[in-house]
Protein backbone atom coordinates (compact mmCIF):
# COMPACT_ATOMS: atom_id res chain seq x y z
CA UNK A 1 0.00 0.00 0.00
CA UNK A 2 1.73 3.35 -0.99
CA UNK A 3 1.45 6.69 0.60
CA UNK A 4 0.13 8.24 -2.92
CA UNK A 5 -3.36 8.45 -2.30
CA UNK A 6 -5.17 11.22 -2.51
CA UNK A 7 -7.29 12.33 0.18
CA UNK A 8 -10.61 14.44 -1.62
CA UNK A 9 -10.81 18.06 -0.34
CA UNK A 10 -14.34 17.46 1.16
CA UNK A 11 -12.71 15.54 3.82
CA UNK A 12 -9.93 18.15 4.72
CA UNK A 13 -13.51 20.62 5.46
CA UNK A 14 -15.37 18.06 6.75
CA UNK A 15 -12.27 17.51 9.46
CA UNK A 16 -11.40 21.18 10.03
CA UNK A 17 -15.16 21.94 10.53
CA UNK A 18 -15.37 19.14 13.27
CA UNK A 19 -11.97 20.27 14.98
CA UNK A 20 -13.87 24.04 15.63
CA UNK A 21 -16.43 22.66 16.96
CA UNK A 22 -14.25 20.61 19.35
CA UNK A 23 -12.16 23.68 20.35
CA UNK A 24 -16.17 25.79 20.97
CA UNK A 25 -16.96 22.55 22.99
CA UNK A 26 -13.27 22.17 25.00
CA UNK A 27 -13.66 25.74 25.85
CA UNK A 28 -17.61 25.42 27.08
CA UNK A 29 -17.14 22.54 28.78
CA UNK A 30 -14.58 24.20 31.23
CA UNK A 31 -16.81 26.90 32.39
CA UNK A 32 -19.31 24.22 34.04
CA UNK A 33 -17.90 22.77 37.72
CA UNK A 34 -17.46 18.75 36.36
CA UNK A 35 -14.84 18.01 39.39
CA UNK A 36 -12.28 15.58 38.09
CA UNK A 37 -14.04 15.07 35.09
CA UNK A 38 -12.93 18.54 33.96
CA UNK A 39 -9.80 17.37 33.04
CA UNK A 40 -11.33 14.01 31.39
CA UNK A 41 -13.62 16.20 29.45
CA UNK A 42 -10.90 18.44 28.12
CA UNK A 43 -8.23 15.23 27.73
CA UNK A 44 -11.01 13.39 25.77
CA UNK A 45 -11.98 16.09 23.46
CA UNK A 46 -8.03 16.49 22.94
CA UNK A 47 -7.15 13.13 22.60
CA UNK A 48 -9.90 12.78 19.70
CA UNK A 49 -8.96 16.29 17.77
CA UNK A 50 -5.28 14.48 17.58
CA UNK A 51 -6.57 11.50 16.30
CA UNK A 52 -8.76 13.31 13.52
CA UNK A 53 -5.55 15.03 12.44
CA UNK A 54 -3.29 12.25 12.28
CA UNK A 55 -5.56 9.95 10.57
CA UNK A 56 -6.41 13.01 7.81
CA UNK A 57 -4.25 15.69 7.69
CA UNK A 58 -1.30 13.53 8.53
CA UNK A 59 -2.85 10.56 5.88
CA UNK A 60 -1.95 8.03 8.50
CA UNK A 61 -5.18 6.50 7.61
CA UNK A 62 -4.21 5.61 3.87
CA UNK A 63 -0.47 4.96 5.05
CA UNK A 64 1.39 1.97 4.84
CA UNK A 65 1.29 -0.66 8.36
CA UNK A 66 4.84 0.20 9.16
CA UNK A 67 3.54 3.91 9.75
CA UNK A 68 0.88 3.04 11.89
CA UNK A 69 3.40 0.86 13.73
CA UNK A 70 5.88 4.37 14.13
CA UNK A 71 2.96 6.21 15.04
CA UNK A 72 1.53 3.85 17.84
CA UNK A 73 4.76 3.13 19.08
CA UNK A 74 5.17 6.97 20.07
CA UNK A 75 2.12 6.95 21.96
CA UNK A 76 3.08 3.58 23.53
CA UNK A 77 6.80 5.01 24.64
CA UNK A 78 4.92 8.48 25.39
CA UNK A 79 2.60 6.07 27.54
CA UNK A 80 5.67 4.57 29.69
CA UNK A 81 6.94 7.79 30.15
CA UNK A 82 4.00 9.68 31.98
CA UNK A 83 2.55 5.99 33.29
CA UNK A 84 5.89 4.75 35.32
CA UNK A 85 6.99 8.44 36.16
CA UNK A 86 3.58 8.90 37.66
CA UNK A 87 3.31 5.62 39.31
CA UNK A 88 6.23 7.01 41.27
CA UNK A 89 5.21 10.29 42.37
CA UNK A 90 1.88 9.78 43.07
CA UNK A 91 2.70 7.09 45.62
CA UNK A 92 5.71 8.87 47.88
CA UNK A 93 5.05 10.69 51.17
CA UNK A 94 7.55 13.17 50.31
CA UNK A 95 5.08 15.06 47.85
CA UNK A 96 3.25 16.50 51.19
CA UNK A 97 6.47 18.50 51.92
CA UNK A 98 6.84 20.03 48.25
CA UNK B 1 26.38 0.90 -23.84
CA UNK B 2 23.19 1.97 -22.70
CA UNK B 3 23.29 5.72 -21.48
CA UNK B 4 19.64 6.55 -20.64
CA UNK B 5 18.07 6.64 -17.42
CA UNK B 6 15.75 3.99 -17.07
CA UNK B 7 13.84 5.80 -13.94
CA UNK B 8 11.94 8.98 -13.59
CA UNK B 9 14.79 12.00 -12.97
CA UNK B 10 12.99 12.37 -9.87
CA UNK B 11 13.95 8.86 -8.34
CA UNK B 12 16.75 9.01 -6.28
CA UNK B 13 18.48 5.40 -7.67
CA UNK B 14 18.65 3.70 -3.97
CA UNK B 15 15.21 3.15 -4.85
CA UNK B 16 12.88 0.89 -6.73
CA UNK B 17 10.22 3.20 -7.29
CA UNK B 18 8.78 6.12 -6.45
CA UNK B 19 6.23 4.65 -4.13
CA UNK B 20 9.00 3.21 -2.32
CA UNK B 21 11.10 6.84 -2.18
CA UNK B 22 8.00 8.32 -1.22
CA UNK B 23 7.17 6.06 1.65
CA UNK B 24 10.88 5.98 2.81
CA UNK B 25 10.46 10.19 3.40
CA UNK B 26 7.45 9.60 5.17
CA UNK B 27 8.53 7.18 7.37
CA UNK B 28 11.80 9.02 8.12
CA UNK B 29 9.55 12.06 9.17
CA UNK B 30 7.27 10.21 11.62
CA UNK B 31 10.49 8.82 13.31
CA UNK B 32 11.74 12.24 13.59
CA UNK B 33 7.81 12.95 15.35
CA UNK B 34 8.24 10.17 17.64
CA UNK B 35 11.25 12.15 19.14
CA UNK B 36 9.09 15.18 19.03
CA UNK B 37 6.34 13.48 21.26
CA UNK B 38 8.82 12.41 23.76
CA UNK B 39 10.78 15.61 23.70
CA UNK B 40 7.62 17.17 24.42
CA UNK B 41 6.37 14.17 26.32
CA UNK B 42 8.64 15.37 29.11
CA UNK B 43 7.29 18.75 30.00
CA UNK B 44 3.65 17.39 30.03
CA UNK B 45 5.12 15.17 32.74
CA UNK B 46 6.77 17.99 34.60
CA UNK B 47 3.49 19.55 34.09
CA UNK B 48 1.38 16.62 35.27
CA UNK B 49 3.49 16.09 38.18
CA UNK B 50 3.04 20.19 39.73
CA UNK B 51 -0.34 20.01 38.48
CA UNK B 52 -1.00 16.85 40.92
CA UNK B 53 1.02 18.47 43.97
CA UNK B 54 -0.53 22.08 43.68
CA UNK B 55 -4.14 21.68 41.57
CA UNK B 56 -5.04 24.86 43.22
CA UNK B 57 -2.33 27.34 42.34
CA UNK B 58 -2.41 25.81 38.88
CA UNK B 59 -6.27 26.64 39.08
CA UNK B 60 -5.82 30.27 39.78
CA UNK B 61 -2.32 30.87 37.93
CA UNK B 62 -4.57 29.33 34.93
CA UNK B 63 -7.30 31.58 35.33
CA UNK B 64 -5.09 34.65 34.90
CA UNK B 65 -4.18 33.59 31.35
CA UNK B 66 -6.21 35.72 27.92
CA UNK B 67 -8.18 32.94 27.41
CA UNK B 68 -9.56 34.60 24.45
CA UNK B 69 -6.62 34.85 22.57
CA UNK B 70 -5.79 31.53 23.20
CA UNK B 71 -8.90 29.81 21.70
CA UNK B 72 -8.27 32.28 18.60
CA UNK B 73 -5.16 30.92 18.52
CA UNK B 74 -6.53 27.45 18.70
CA UNK B 75 -9.03 28.17 15.65
CA UNK B 76 -5.73 30.29 13.47
CA UNK B 77 -3.77 26.86 13.71
CA UNK B 78 -6.40 24.49 12.80
CA UNK B 79 -7.08 26.88 10.08
CA UNK B 80 -3.48 26.52 9.17
CA UNK B 81 -3.62 22.86 9.14
CA UNK B 82 -6.62 22.90 7.21
CA UNK B 83 -4.50 25.25 4.71
CA UNK B 84 -1.99 23.39 4.66
CA UNK B 85 -3.10 19.88 3.85
CA UNK B 86 -4.70 21.75 0.81
CA UNK B 87 -1.71 22.94 -0.20
CA UNK B 88 -0.42 19.28 0.20
CA UNK B 89 -3.39 18.36 -2.48
CA UNK B 90 -2.28 20.90 -4.41
CA UNK B 91 0.44 19.74 -5.08
CA UNK B 92 -0.49 16.13 -5.41
CA UNK B 93 -2.34 17.13 -8.77
CA UNK B 94 0.51 18.96 -9.88
CA UNK B 95 -2.25 22.13 -9.71
CA UNK B 96 0.75 25.09 -8.94
CA UNK B 97 -0.89 28.35 -8.17
CA UNK B 98 -3.52 26.73 -5.93
CA UNK B 99 -0.41 25.65 -4.24
CA UNK B 100 1.79 28.72 -4.08
CA UNK B 101 -1.21 30.31 -2.59
CA UNK B 102 -2.20 27.92 0.31
CA UNK B 103 1.24 28.15 1.05
CA UNK B 104 1.30 31.94 1.85
CA UNK B 105 -2.10 31.54 3.38
CA UNK B 106 -0.35 29.05 5.95
CA UNK B 107 2.45 31.17 6.39
CA UNK B 108 0.37 33.87 7.42
CA UNK B 109 -1.49 32.47 10.04
CA UNK B 110 1.49 30.88 11.33
CA UNK B 111 2.84 34.45 11.87
CA UNK B 112 -0.87 35.47 13.20
CA UNK B 113 -0.37 32.96 15.93
CA UNK B 114 3.05 34.50 16.93
CA UNK B 115 1.58 38.07 16.37
CA UNK B 116 -0.97 36.76 19.37
CA UNK B 117 1.21 34.51 21.54
CA UNK B 118 3.84 37.77 21.42
CA UNK B 119 0.37 39.92 22.82
CA UNK B 120 -0.26 37.53 25.50
CA UNK B 121 3.63 37.33 26.73
CA UNK B 122 3.46 41.34 26.27
CA UNK B 123 0.25 41.29 28.92
CA UNK B 124 1.46 38.80 31.27
CA UNK B 125 5.30 41.05 31.29
CA UNK B 126 2.63 43.85 31.99
CA UNK B 127 0.88 42.41 34.67
CA UNK B 128 3.91 40.89 36.38
CA UNK B 129 3.47 36.99 35.73
CA UNK B 130 6.95 36.45 34.51
CA UNK B 131 8.62 34.57 37.10
CA UNK B 132 12.18 36.37 37.94
CA UNK B 133 10.70 39.62 36.65
CA UNK B 134 9.03 41.05 39.84
CA UNK B 135 6.77 38.51 39.82
CA UNK B 136 3.62 38.95 41.72
CA UNK B 137 0.90 37.18 42.58
CA UNK B 138 -2.00 36.40 45.44
CA UNK B 139 -0.21 35.54 48.59
CA UNK B 140 -1.63 32.41 48.75
CA UNK B 141 -0.17 30.89 45.61
CA UNK B 142 2.98 33.44 45.38
CA UNK B 143 5.78 30.76 45.18
CA UNK B 144 3.34 27.73 43.38
CA UNK B 145 2.14 30.35 40.83
CA UNK B 146 5.93 30.72 39.28
CA UNK B 147 6.16 27.06 38.96
CA UNK B 148 2.33 27.31 37.17
CA UNK B 149 4.22 30.49 34.61
CA UNK B 150 7.55 28.74 34.40
CA UNK B 151 5.86 25.29 32.29
CA UNK B 152 3.51 27.95 30.67
CA UNK B 153 6.65 30.00 29.48
CA UNK B 154 8.54 26.66 28.79
CA UNK B 155 5.57 24.97 26.76
CA UNK B 156 4.51 27.85 25.12
CA UNK B 157 8.07 29.13 24.33
CA UNK B 158 9.18 25.36 22.64
CA UNK B 159 6.00 25.26 20.53
CA UNK B 160 6.56 28.67 19.40
CA UNK B 161 10.12 28.02 18.64
CA UNK B 162 8.66 25.20 16.33
CA UNK B 163 6.07 27.35 14.66
CA UNK B 164 9.64 29.54 14.14
CA UNK B 165 10.84 26.82 12.66
CA UNK B 166 8.10 25.28 10.97
CA UNK B 167 7.96 29.03 9.00
CA UNK B 168 11.46 28.52 8.19
CA UNK B 169 10.59 25.30 6.29
CA UNK B 170 7.49 26.69 5.12
CA UNK B 171 9.94 29.53 3.32
CA UNK B 172 12.00 26.89 1.70
CA UNK B 173 8.52 25.21 0.14
CA UNK B 174 7.32 28.23 -1.33
CA UNK B 175 10.84 28.99 -2.76
CA UNK B 176 10.63 25.37 -4.06
CA UNK B 177 6.84 25.34 -5.48
CA UNK B 178 7.65 28.77 -6.95
CA UNK B 179 10.66 27.40 -8.80
CA UNK B 180 9.13 23.83 -9.95
CA UNK B 181 10.77 21.90 -7.84
CA UNK B 182 7.09 20.83 -6.59
CA UNK B 183 5.76 18.55 -8.96
CA UNK B 184 2.54 16.00 -8.67
CA UNK B 185 5.74 12.88 -9.04
CA UNK B 186 8.04 14.47 -6.63
CA UNK B 187 6.02 16.48 -3.67
CA UNK B 188 7.46 14.06 -0.36
CA UNK B 189 9.31 17.71 0.78
CA UNK B 190 6.03 19.46 0.86
CA UNK B 191 4.06 16.10 2.37
CA UNK B 192 6.26 15.73 5.15
CA UNK B 193 6.95 19.66 6.07
CA UNK B 194 3.07 19.35 6.73
CA UNK B 195 3.78 16.41 8.80
CA UNK B 196 5.89 18.54 10.92
CA UNK B 197 3.13 21.40 10.78
CA UNK B 198 0.46 19.40 11.67
CA UNK B 199 2.25 17.81 14.70
CA UNK B 200 3.05 21.65 15.85
CA UNK B 201 -1.01 22.23 16.22
CA UNK B 202 -1.28 18.55 18.17
CA UNK B 203 0.91 20.26 20.65
CA UNK B 204 -1.18 23.09 21.04
CA UNK B 205 -4.44 21.25 20.79
CA UNK B 206 -3.19 20.04 23.99
CA UNK B 207 -1.38 23.11 25.64
CA UNK B 208 -4.67 25.01 25.18
CA UNK B 209 -7.19 22.75 27.67
CA UNK B 210 -4.32 22.13 30.23
CA UNK B 211 -2.98 25.52 30.23
CA UNK B 212 -5.89 28.06 29.84
CA UNK B 213 -9.39 26.17 30.58
CA UNK B 214 -8.46 24.39 34.12
CA UNK B 215 -9.20 27.29 36.97
CA UNK B 216 -12.23 28.19 34.62
CA UNK B 217 -15.09 26.92 36.63
CA UNK B 218 -13.79 28.00 39.96
CA UNK B 219 -13.35 31.39 39.75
Amino acid sequence: MSTDHIVPKRTYYIIFAVLLLCTYLTWQVAYFDLGALNTVAALTIAVFKATLVVLFFMHVKYSPRLTWIVVLGSVFWLGILLSLTLTDYVTRPWRTYG
Amino acid sequence: MEMVHPHPPALAHQFDDLDQQRDAATLGMWVFLVTEVLFFGGLFLTYSVYRSWYPQAFAASSHELVVWAGTLNTAVLITSSLTMALAVHAAQTGERRPMLMFLIITMLLGATFLGVKAFEYYTEYAEHHIPGLDFRFEPEYFRHAQIFFSLYFMMTGLHALHMVIGLGIMSVMLWWAWRGTITAEYYSPIEISGLYWHFVDIVWIFLFPLLYLIGRHVH
